[in-house]
């Protein structure tokens, strides 16, 4: 401690500090003490836990695609573009970050539910998207575009304009800069929000449970098994909940650890 | 520095208030732990308790298996009512039970289906067709009622979704979101203007049972008591009966 530059915070802060962690760290290490470790393999492989994590997986996965491919265009131009009302399109694409998820899930029933504003238009094409996968892979990137597009946009308004400039000088498309040098350059940035954005698809429950609903292989993830496995059956619940905690703390060092080396050198 | 010694003395004062308030308090409030779908009811059931007593009562309703759950975990309370018996049974096992559970009220599962009915749902046979249909998860009481019933009646349905609780399913179909669900009566009734309500044939004879009993660590077992009495009391069957819940047979 005594070696510490100028700019660093007084001692005090030491106590908050810990007390924050343990507040965090406590309920997680609590979860741990719970668990009878040796029947944690029969847990996790039960039908039910299987199906819900397949459905989690491959349903997280394809949100994250969906994220990409609507969210970096979305990013790409709210980095660059100056028009009257971006700070309010900003606003409403982060609308997901602060919004219930419960309220987002009620949001999109009145939209593709049966009765909802699109309801009729995909009846009519023979879709049904409530109680289906798709309205499951729906609440997941609703609530995780935001994280993609966040982190996107930072790494592009990190970038060099002198680098874009000199691609444009010599003669390459906006196409071309796009594939060839901004792509690159923002790829650490693009790589942790799709792993946040994934991450936050695979913990979704407020959403999918409003919206989706809860049937075994269909729309029951892992968030909404942990939450009906309670009621009867709490060890399988806490083995999935491990299993979460698990990849949390995998993604996290995946996303941040980089950062966070980066801001050190 | 006098400014902050003053606040300090001020400060004292008040948590000290607080601390009488709520002592004061805790001589007469009775706390009473309820099935969720026992709401209403024991609203007015409180109401006409503490009228008779002048035992305040503090309700506080949720899941069965969640109020068991709190209940393990050291939440406070002086009786608890449960929607089904399986949770009493957990509630007993765990040692949570000062008295043996009484059974007062009776509920049973009727098929609901949106006011104009867009399916055309007469029966539960008319479920296996296709219709979006909503239950609740086997998990809960009212999905294990539902099995129970679909089952006694040879229908096998894939349903649109489980919910966890009697209200999501009711509330998925007083949307239109859902072309039929099953709930209990008492919810279906609370919901009558915006349902269509279907009576299933067999469903009254095998009802789900709601037991109350007055809790081992109750701060006071005898007003405890004496609710429970009160749930018995022809006062008390007269309002759960106009929620729709059946009376129980004294037998």
């Amino acid at each position: 401690l005594r070696t510490l530059p100028a700019g660093a915070p007084p001692r005090w802060v030491l106590l908050p500090a810990l007390l924050g962690t343990l507040l965090i760290l406590l309920p997680v290490a609590a979860v741990l003490t719970r668990l009878e470790w040796a029947e944690l393999p029969a847990l996790l492989t039960s039908a039910a836990a299987v199906d819900a994590l397949t459905l989690s997986v491959w349903t997280a996965l394809a949100a994250t695609l969906t994220c990409l491919l609507l969210g970096v265009p979305l990013a790409l131009l709210l980095a660059n573009a100056r028009f009257r009302g971006l700070a309010v399109v900003r606003s409403v694409v982060l609308l997901p970050l602060v919004l219930p998820p419960v309220v987002g899930g009620l949001a999109l029933l009145y939209t593709f539910g049966r009765q909802g504003l699109l309801g009729g238009a995909f009846h009519v094409m023979g879709i049904q998207v409530a109680y289906s996968s798709l309205a499951v892979v729906l609440a997941q990137t609703f609530v995780a575009m935001p994280f993609l597009v966040v982190s996107v946009e930072t790494a592009v308004r990190g970038l060099d304009r002198d680098v874009l400039d000199a691609a444009a000088v010599d003669g390459a498309g906006r196409t071309g800069i796009l594939r060839h040098v901004t792509v690159p350059l923002i790829l650490p940035g693009l790589v942790s929000g799709a792993v946040l954005a994934f991450a936050r698809s695979l913990g979704e429950f407020g959403a999918t449970l409003a919206f989706a609903g809860s049937v075994q292989g269909v729309t029951r993830t892992v968030p909404l098994e942990i939450y009906l496995q309670r009621e009867t059956d709490p060890d399988a619940a806490i083995a999935l909940s491990i299993l979460l905690i698990g990849v949390a703390v995998v993604v996290i060092s995946l996303a941040y650890g980089r950062h966070v080396r980066l801001a050190e050198r | 520095m006098r400014s902050w010694r003053v606040l300090l003395v001020w400060a004292a004062a008040a948590f000290a208030a607080l601390l009488g308030g709520c002592a004061q308090q805790q001589e007469q409030v009775l706390t009473v732990l309820a099935a969720a779908s026992l709401h209403e009811p024991f609203e007015e059931l409180s109401d006409s308790y503490t009228a008779e007593t002048g035992v305040v009562v503090e309700l506080r309703t949720a899941g069965s298996s969640g109020l068991v759950d709190q209940l393990e975990n050291g939440a406070p309370g002086d009786v608890l009512a449960t929607a089904d018996q399986a949770s009493m049974a957990h509630a007993e096992q765990a040692g949570l039970l000062g008295s043996a559970p009484a059974v007062f009220a009776q509920n049973h599962l009727v098929l609901v289906t949106p006011a104009n009915n867009p399916a055309q749902i007469r029966n539960l046979d008319d479920l296996a067709n296709g219709p979006t249909v909503i239950l609740c998860a086997v998990q809960v009481p009212c999905g294990a009622a539902a099995a129970r019933l679909l089952e006694s009646a040879g229908v096998a349905l894939s349903p649109s979704s489980e919910e966890l609780s009697v209200t999501d399913v009711l509330g998925r179909v007083r949307t239109g979101e859902a072309d039929a669900g099953l709930v209990y009566i008492t919810s279906a009734l609370q919901a009558r203007e915006e349902v269509h309500i279907i009576r299933i044939e067999g469903a009254a004879e095998d009802p789900n049972r709601y037991p109350a009993a007055v809790l081992e660590a109750a701060e006071h077992p005898d007003e405890a008591h004496a609710f429970v009495e009160h749930l018995l009391s022809e006062k008390a069957q007269r309002v759960l009966a106009d929620a729709g819940f059946a009376p129980v047979n004294d037998s």
